[in-house]
């Protein structure tokens, strides 16, 4: 065993002894997200660095602290992606961040999220034992899902020290396509292709523009614009606005003084004081800005069978949407059964556990 | 091989059916309840009848609510309940407790919403995966994951067992594309997860439900994700006069950047033993043949069936014949689909595995296989999910010759060992059940058994729900070592695990 993971395991084994709560920690760009932030920071970019990469098997196995560019720089030379784009929010993010978050972008609707692409983690517990889920394969149904679990668990039930992921190749080519739309009428038009076999991987809207992005072969593209009318943008333009949009960037999220509320609808929920100030993932994905009491947003959402994160902004209520009693009740044993002491990152996911 | 142990005495399994029965009469109509072994005998085992054993009584709930009462009343009365679809799974998942009751959803069947604008299916899981895709069809839409038994086979088995099929490396498992599903824990208490909206809060219980083989929760509303139709697909038959070549030709196939829509490949004794049967138009002398799928628009397939056939060429096959017709694409696949019932044909038995390696293992895994062969005297004809690395490696037995049975299990239980001694798994897409309980011993470590188990206490304390199968204990897993492992060596000592 490498000396980063053992000295990861000891600090561990040591903060469990003394039930002494631990932050785990790669770059940082997502402390905003979660509940609270308890304990002694534990850095885990010390244990990085790809493990396995072999094209030909669409897998790449890295350890939890590898940047998440130092990734997408050796996929992208052998014509491969993360095809979940997750957003990196800033320079240093790492690969156990983006798994332990569960952030996808705006590829998200079409290709599948983080989730769809874990294979296989290995996760280091409460008692410093270090456990090995799923694999390097692309099926793999031995066992409880624990390496999907993992997916989006922000380290409540221990560390993520190793994932395997599909990767898949990059689009042959990609074009973006605009077009001068009311919320309305743009909700209605990405519903319209989606139930068409077009190949679309990206979809948004903001002030009253709709934005849509194709990928795949030359031959598809040419056939779908034919289909679908718009204005092209110029490559670099439709590059750079995909990439703002995926790392929040873009000016609607760095502007603006009220909360900023994600909420996480059924692609077709009718558009009222949901409807959102930008729109994506074909509708299922509603970014608001607004003032209204946090209970007000939650209820409506609920009630249009979804839910809302506040996501950036003052925080007057829990981030994420609360769970239901039998929903938090399962938390809290599988807390209790990873991590007895509640060490990992109390508090985080929620005020609860 | 019929399970038993010391609490299942008959007399006071008489005596446990008469309470269950009396407690059930309350919830259930008398046509909904099985308990006298006539009734109950036909729910003995599922796909894998090497496994058996009769059930103390058969539940056929035709609400949801009933359901729910089914499950408060045996967890009131301490009684296992093992959850059933449509019975075709093939690792023995839905097989009975000899002390518990078989909760069969199959009358739970209704397909309650297609909403094509949503692209979402809502259905009972007693709906059959076929019927999902049938209803979708009027509206362009189709449900991805197809398992050979999907005209047969139900959506809530799907959910059970993770449930793959032909074209899982470009559309995905049932995980990938089931968005919610709605149920009971033992205890009655309703449970949602998931739904249309595609990010939920918390952690991702769906993800652990799916594929969690009925010991975590009954399932009895799936939410599916619908997909539309591609407007065509072709497939390429290539020859290959080695299965070495057809194995890095697949690898090829993936390093071009292409991802077919389906990537499959069966030796010569599978293409033998289908050919007489389905006239597939199999090229009889090739060692190996693989089926290579393209779909979408016209123009794309037309691009990636010149691409595919360029690489898999250059890869040496030995022919390449690509589909004409819409007709001819399905003959070229029916051989395929077929290669089970096929082996059914030519052998009193046969024994179905279902490994996954790494894609770059396959050539050696063909090899070990007929090693094996020779060494327990039995045949073995091989179709492969090739482009996801799945074997399904078809053991030729016959049941009753003595001792033949006996070697086909350990054939069997070899081929698995080597799965995971190449870095792969025991099952790609059948499940564990109680058939490769014992393989999943050499794949998991005992902490890495005990935090599944501690995930199955803390969704089902009283471990009711299925009981036995899926997680090895201890003691389970110490007699497999002794059956299997030989002086304290595991078997290929010399190969890196993963």
């Amino acid at each position: 065993m490498d000396a980063s993971l053992a000295r990861l395991r000891e600090r561990i084994v040591a903060a469990n002894a003394a039930q002494a709560p631990l932050r785990l920690r790669g770059g940082g760009s997502k402390d905003f997200y979660g509940e609270t932030l308890i304990g002694d920071v534990v850095d885990t970019r010390e244990h990085a660095g790809i493990v396995a990469y072999e094209p030909s098997e669409l897998v790449i196995t890295v350890r939890g602290g590898t940047p998440l560019a130092e990734i997408e720089d050796a996929l992208a030379q052998h014509g491969q992606c993360l095809p979940f784009e997750p957003p990196a929010f800033g320079g240093g993010a790492t690969i156990g961040g983006a798994i332990a978050t569960g952030l996808s972008g705006p590829r998200r609707a079409y290709a599948g999220a983080a989730r769809d692409f874990v294979l296989g983690a290995h996760l280091v517990d409460a008692q410093g034992e270090l456990l090995r889920f799923g694999g390097q394969v692309m099926k793999n149904v031995a066992g409880f899902d624990v390496s999907r679990l993992l997916c989006g668990s922000l380290g409540v039930l221990g560390l993520i020290t190793q994932v395997s992921l599909k990767v898949l190749p990059r689009p042959r080519e990609e074009i973006t396509l605009r077009f001068d739309a009311g919320i309305a009428d743009a909700l209605a038009m990405f519903h319209r292709w989606r139930a068409q076999p077009l190949p679309i991987t990206a979809t948004a809207w903001h002030d009253s523009a709709a934005t849509v992005r194709l990928s795949g072969s030359s031959s598809a593209l040419r056939a779908a614009r034919a289909t679908l009318g718009g204005t092209p943008m110029n490559d670099a333009d439709a590059q750079a606005w995909w990439l703002a949009l995926r790392q929040q960037t873009y000016e609607f999220f760095r502007d603006g003084d009220k909360p900023l509320w994600r909420l996480s609808l059924p692609a077709t929920a009718p558009i009222d004081i949901s409807g959102g100030d930008l729109i994506e993932w074909s509708g299922a994905l509603r970014w608001l800005r607004s003032d209204a009491p946090a209970a007000e947003i939650r209820a409506t959402a609920s009630r249009l069978g979804g839910t809302a994160m506040l996501w950036r902004g003052a925080r007057t209520a829990s981030m994420f949407h609360p769970l239901s009693p039998i929903q938090l009740e399962l938390h809290k044993r599988l807390k209790r059964q990873f991590d007895p002491h509640g060490i990992f990152n109390r508090g985080r996911l929620s005020a609860k556990f | 091989m019929t399970a038993s142990d010391a609490r299942t005495e008959p007399a006071s399994l008489d005596a446990r059916r008469a309470e269950l029965r009396r407690a059930l009469a309350g919830v259930l109509p008398a046509a909904c309840l099985l308990c006298e072994a006539e009734q109950t005998t036909p729910f003995e085992c599922d796909g894998l009848s090497a496994f058996r054993q009769v059930p103390l009584a058969v539940a056929l709930p035709e609400t949801e609510a009933q359901v729910r009462e089914v499950l408060r009343v045996c967890h009131a009365l301490y009684v296992p309940v093992v959850a059933r679809g449509a019975g075709t799974g093939l690792s023995g998942g839905a097989m009975p407790s000899a002390d518990g009751l078989v909760l069969s959803l199959a009358k739970l069947n209704r397909i309650l919403d297609i909403d094509p604008l949503a692209c979402i299916a809502r259905v009972e899981p007693g709906v059959r995966n076929l019927a999902v895709s049938e209803a979708a069809a009027p509206y362009g839409l189709y449900y991805a994951p197809d398992p050979s038994s999907q005209i047969a086979c139900s959506i809530g088995g799907n959910v059970a067992e993770n449930s793959g099929g032909v074209h899982c490396l470009k559309y995905g498992l049932t995980v990938h594309n089931v968005l919610g599903v709605r149920g009971y824990t033992i205890d009655g208490e309703e449970i949602v997860l998931g739904g249309a909206a595609l990010d939920t809060p918390g952690l991702d219980l769906l993800a652990l439900a799916i594929g969690s083989e009925g010991l975590l929760m009954v399932v009895t509303e799936v939410t599916l994700k619908l997909i539309p139709r591609p407007k065509v697909a072709q497939v390429v038959m290539a020859s290959f006069d080695d299965v070495v070549k057809a194995g890095d030709a697949v690898a090829a196939i993936i390093a071009a950047g292409i991802i077919p829509a389906g990537l499959e490949m069966m030796d010569r004794k599978a293409t033998q033993a289908v050919e007489p049967f389905v006239r597939a138009g199999y090229d009889l002398d090739a060692e190996a043949i693989l089926l290579a799928e393209s779909d979408g628009t016209a123009e794309e397939v037309a691009d990636e069936i010149a691409e595919i056939e360029h690489v898999l060429k250059a890869a040496g096959s030995t022919q390449c014949i690509v589909s004409q017709s819409e007709a001819e694409r399905l003959r070229f696949w029916s051989g395929r689909k077929n290669a089970f019932p096929a082996a059914g044909r030519i052998s009193p038995d046969y024994y179905c595995m279902d490994g996954t390696i790494p894609r770059k293992h396959l050539g050696r895994m063909l090899r070990a296989i007929e090693e094996m062969e020779k060494k327990h005297a039995l045949r073995c004809m091989n179709v492969f999910h090739a482009g996801d690395g799945n074997l399904h490696p078809l053991i030729l037995f016959d049941a009753h010759r003595e001792g033949e049975w006996a070697r086909a299990d350990a054939f069997g239980a070899g081929i698995l060992e080597l799965c995971v001694a190449l870095g792969g798994t025991i099952t790609g897409e059948h499940g564990v059940g109680i058939e490769k309980i014992g393989s999943m011993c050499v794949q998991f470590v005992p902490a890495e058994r005990d935090a599944f188990f501690a995930i199955k206490r803390a969704f089902d304390p009283a471990g009711l729900l299925n009981p036995g199968k899926a997680i090895p204990t201890l003691h389970r897993c110490a007699e497999y070592g002794r059956m299997h492992v030989h002086g304290g060596q595991l078997p290929f000592a010399d190969l890196p695990r993963f």
